[in-house]
């Protein structure tokens, strides 16, 4: 199959065409250093493979509308060298889902998804172990002040098996927040929540209350308070804090880029 | 509430990564120069303070995290989960044992 590859790159010069039955840690890379981000049509940005356009999996061209996206996503195929991992591709995999949406969503169904993790969400759920009630729960309930002040909802907190009530109001109040935003920032806040498995400590991270740190670390506290009393294992324990960390902060970024509006303001020199 | 490092330490950590990355030629680099231009841009002007500098801060402390983790989770994924299987006779060295050989070779052997 390897083999294979490699005649289809020399009877094609330098480039390199990814077909579809080649398993993906198979291919090699045979691209110029430099990706670069091009202005395709309508304003949005393109990038170019060795002179070729990146596609999507589902055969679209691939754009963003926004230029620090793209070299984002430029640096990251830049970074690979050898064979291609996808999976330290975060934002270009976000990219792909928004443009090719390939499992029909539309914005309601990922509302409704985003808020079912609203009942069991994990600051909901505060331990009553010892060990925990420190700094972090602190931040905890710091951070719940701030939730009230924005959002003017009342967050309960639980330590049983059943978790808090959550009120009606409190629900609608998320969902018309949530209906702000476009289709692309719901795929990343999608994705945050479905990480941090919690609504309320993404939408923080995403109103800058929360670093990526703050909010990962808050995401493990109960992993966090074990490892602090049984040890750290590093191929276990650091592997998937990384792996966290990386997946969350490249939805943050793919959230704040896509919807942010750039205006920019000449002072007028006066007389 | 978010303790944000200093813009420049922000700044020499994302430039640190990507030299990490793409080795001495990162200067050319598309990422360098949007990421200087940007931090150029967004210092505080003369007149009063720029929401948009916390704005911009936050963002680059998320794409510096973005980096950082990557890069680790990359590195540790080699170090422990590359490896892929060991050959027979690195298997058999586990416990000590060698792979038995016969000096003639086996019969369908040449």
């Amino acid at each position: 199959m390897f083999r294979r590859v490699f005649q289809l790159r020399n009877s094609f010069g330098n480039v390199i065409s990814v077909c579809k039955s080649c398993p993906s840690h198979q291919y090699s890379k045979c691209l110029s250093k430099y990706s670069t981000a091009s202005t395709g049509n309508h304003g949005l940005y393109e990038i170019n493979l060795d002179r070729r356009k990146l596609k999507t999996p589902g055969g679209k061209l691939f754009t963003v509308p926004n230029e620090a996206l793209a070299i984002a996503v430029a640096t990251e195929w830049d970074a690979q060298s050898g064979t291609l991992k996808f999976y330290t591709m975060h934002l270009t995999t976000l990219c792909n889902t928004a443009l090719d949406n390939p499992t029909q969503r539309n914005k309601e169904q990922m509302i409704n998804s985003a808020l079912k993790f609203l009942e069991t969400d994990t600051i909901c759920r505060l331990p009553n172990d010892v060990g925990t009630v420190s700094v972090n729960h602190t931040l905890i309930c710091i951070f719940s002040v701030l939730l009230h002040c924005r959002y003017n909802v009342t967050i309960g907190s639980s330590s049983s098996i059943l978790g808090p009530e959550i009120p009606q109001a409190t629900k609608e109040t998320f969902r018309q927040h949530l209906n702000s935003y476009s289709l692309w920032s719901l795929t990343g806040l999608e994705f945050v929540i479905s990480q941090l498995k919690s609504i309320l400590l993404s939408l923080g991270m995403v109103d800058r209350y929360l670093t990526v740190e703050q909010a990962v670390l808050l995401s493990r506290l109960e992993e966090e308070y074990q490892i602090s009393h049984w040890g750290n294992v590093e191929w276990a324990h650091d592997y998937d804090m990384y792996e966290l960390r990386a997946r969350t902060a490249a939805g943050a970024l793919f959230i704040q880029l896509s919807s942010e509006n750039l205006t920019v303001k000449h002072k007028i020199m006066q007389d | 509430m978010a303790g944000l490092a200093s813009p420049l330490r922000v700044c020499r950590g994302i430039l640190k990564e990507l030299r990490a990355m793409q080795g001495p030629s990162y200067k050319r680099s598309l990422a360098y120069s949007y990421v200087m231009d940007q931090f150029r841009k967004n210092k505080v002007t003369g007149e009063r303070y720029c929401r948009a500098q916390q704005e911009a801060l936050h963002a680059s402390h998320t794409y510096l995290c973005l980096l950082a983790s990557t890069r680790s989770h990359q590195a540790l994924h080699n170090l422990y989960h590359a490896k892929g299987e060991c050959s027979t006779e690195e298997a058999a060295g586990l416990v000590g044992l060698r792979l038995p050989t016969q000096p003639g070779g086996k019969g369908w052997e040449k």
